[in-house]
């Protein structure tokens, strides 16, 4: 058994430093020098925070972009909360939010853009058309924990919620009058594309989310349903003329003087030239 | 050539010592508030009442590794030793290939998969399906490759003439394999493992998705849970003050186990290079 030879350490060493890889590695290099030059000519406006308002914001940007060619606008989600941190450090130029500033955040100033309301989704095959606030409140408390005791199938129900500081969160427990160690949660998600998966693939979910984002989803045959809150249906002209009772402003945000590219651009999402993207979101224009 | 190499690998090993020492001092905040003892042992995870206790995720993050890995290595092993003795060449190199390809899916993708197919099947059994279980079969697939990978040359590496004597005292295939190749690739399959393992406990974008996510010690492989990178992916965007130096001690926790892992596999390794040695 002495004679068990013993693998070859080479395999470990390092040694593919060829010119190749020298070559490649300065052309790297200095490309990245050249590649800083011509950036000081295009300004990049970063956005960031809601990712309800974030796909709205990316399309404005780029309408804004195909008519400012020196402006590049670059937009990236994470949560409203993300957008103040960024606005507040510098790190963003505008910052992106769904709901309305606590006293603590009034240092910033917010561009309404356009108007949305939240709305309450359960599976497709869901029997079940209306809740009240009630049975709302009930179910997200852990009171009411099968759909027979609102008059659904005998199934348990699965309490989809948000991650804690998102701003869907936030409007939700307000307008129910629920604190967050309340609520009886199965599942806990972040994004709204992961709760609309979410509850899109499990029969007995119930969910919530903006009705802009689930009209949309509805329109490329997510199998959801959206429910009406309180007797009011989710529909753009309910949010607009102010009836839908779970109603908030979609937010441009930013730091006391903005300069003037970003409040060119500021300008552009508050002007009648983007309407039609807004309403291409099944979002509401201010008027 | 030599010394660009040398300075690289110096430029590397200062970039990792500057993560450790950026963690350290953003985790040092929190730190001073509560002692290790308490951010270990506390049982809730509330960090809008200013309660810091990882032990639900530190529990979650370890039992959907070991559920993952449990699943996993059965698998890793079996299909090991099909390239070693039992495929013919040529389909033994395709099914090598076939693993590079499942190791280079990203993770997002495996995650995507579970929540629009996996999740709704366990939930058809065990709602809501979003779970331990879940996660456990995602990370399964993910970290199945590596370990069968290392396996597999582990086993290759074992000499012929192991194989030889064994034949020539009359065993058979499989007495062979379980007497005298696979307890001599022990410390190379066991080194797979262990990188697995390392790969799991890490993994972010795929648990967040299907593991549901609440924080919770599971009672059953059913139940929702969230693990240590899920909280800090899911929390980080929003987190300031002590929230966030949590968050940043919860990274510095996984790096520790994670480098415990990594020692682990050193040692591994070590043995396998001088059997006798021990």
């Amino acid at each position: 058994m002495s004679d068990r030879p013993t693998p070859t350490p080479r395999r470990l060493q390092f040694k593919p430093f060829s010119s190749l890889w020298v070559r490649l590695l300065t052309g790297a290099v200095l490309g990245g020098l050249v590649g800083c030059a011509p950036s000081n000519r295009h300004e990049t406006l970063v956005v960031t925070g809601s990712s309800t308002v974030a796909p709205l914001a990316g399309e404005m940007g780029q309408r804004h972009e195909s008519q400012q060619a020196d402006v590049q606008v670059d937009v990236q989600s994470g949560g409203s909360s993300r957008g103040i941190a960024d606005v507040r450090s510098g790190m963003a130029d505008i910052g992106m939010i769904s709901r309305d500033l606590t006293p603590e955040e009034q240092d910033l100033t917010t561009h309404v853009i356009a108007q949305d309301g939240i709305t309450v989704i359960v599976h497709e095959s869901n029997p079940i058309t209306s809740l009240t606030d009630r049975e709302i409140v009930g179910i997200y408390a852990g009171e009411i924990e099968n759909w027979q005791e609102v008059g659904g199938e005998d199934a348990p129900i699965v309490v989809v919620n948000k991650a804690d500081g998102r701003a869907t969160l936030d409007v939700f427990l307000d307008y129910f009058r629920l604190e967050s160690r309340q609520i009886q949660a199965d599942i806990v998600i972040g994004d709204n594309t992961q709760g609309l998966k979410t509850v899109a693939g499990n029969p007995h979910a119930i969910g919530y989310i903006s009705i802009g984002t689930a009209q949309a989803a509805v329109d490329h045959g997510e199998a959801i349903l959206l429910l009406p809150i309180n007797g009011i249906a989710p529909s753009p002209e309910n949010v607009a003329n102010g009836t839908f009772p779970l109603g908030r402003s979609l937010s441009l945000m930013t730091s006391d003087s903005p300069s003037e590219s970003v409040q060119a651009f500021i300008d552009f999402a508050q002007s009648d030239a983007v309407h039609d993207l807004i309403e291409a979101q099944n979002l509401v224009p201010v008027p | 050539m030599g010394a660009i190499a040398q300075s690289l690998a110096m430029v590397s090993g200062l970039i990792l010592l500057g993560m450790i020492l950026f963690l350290l001092k953003e985790s040092l905040p929190l730190l001073n508030q509560i002692s290790p003892w308490q951010f270990l042992f506390h049982p809730h995870w509330q960090p809008l009442n200013g309660e810091y206790g990882v032990l639900a995720l530190l529990i979650g993050s370890l039992l959907v590794t070991l559920g993952s890995v449990l699943l996993a290595v059965p698998l890793a092993l079996a299909s090991a030793l099909f390239c070693n003795d039992y495929a013919p060449s040529w389909l033994a190199n395709i099914h090598r290939r076939a693993l590079q390809l499942l190791a280079g899916v990203p993770s997002v993708v495996f995650g995507f998969w579970g929540l629009v197919t996996l999740v709704p099947l366990i939930n058809q059994w065990q709602p809501p399906g979003a779970s331990l279980l879940a996660g456990s079969l995602i990370l399964a697939l993910m970290i199945l490759p590596t370990i069968a990978l290392v396996a597999d040359s582990a086993i290759a590496q074992v000499p012929l003439n192991y194989r030889h004597t064994a034949s020539s005292l009359g065993l058979g295939r499989w007495a062979t394999l379980r007497g005298a190749v696979l307890p001599s690739a022990q410390s190379g399959i066991l080194a797979g493992i262990v990188l697995g393992a390392g790969r799991a406990i890490g993994e972010t974008m795929a648990v967040l998705m299907v593991s549901g996510n609440v924080v919770q010690i599971p009672e059953s492989l059913f139940d929702s849970m969230r693990t240590l990178t899920a909280n800090i992916a899911l929390e980080m965007a929003y987190a300031t003050d002590s929230h966030r130096g949590a968050l940043f001690v919860s990274g510095l926790l996984l790096s520790l186990i994670i480098t415990g892992f990594m020692t682990l596999v050193a040692i591994a390794r070590h043995q396998e290079v001088s059997p006798h040695g021990r």
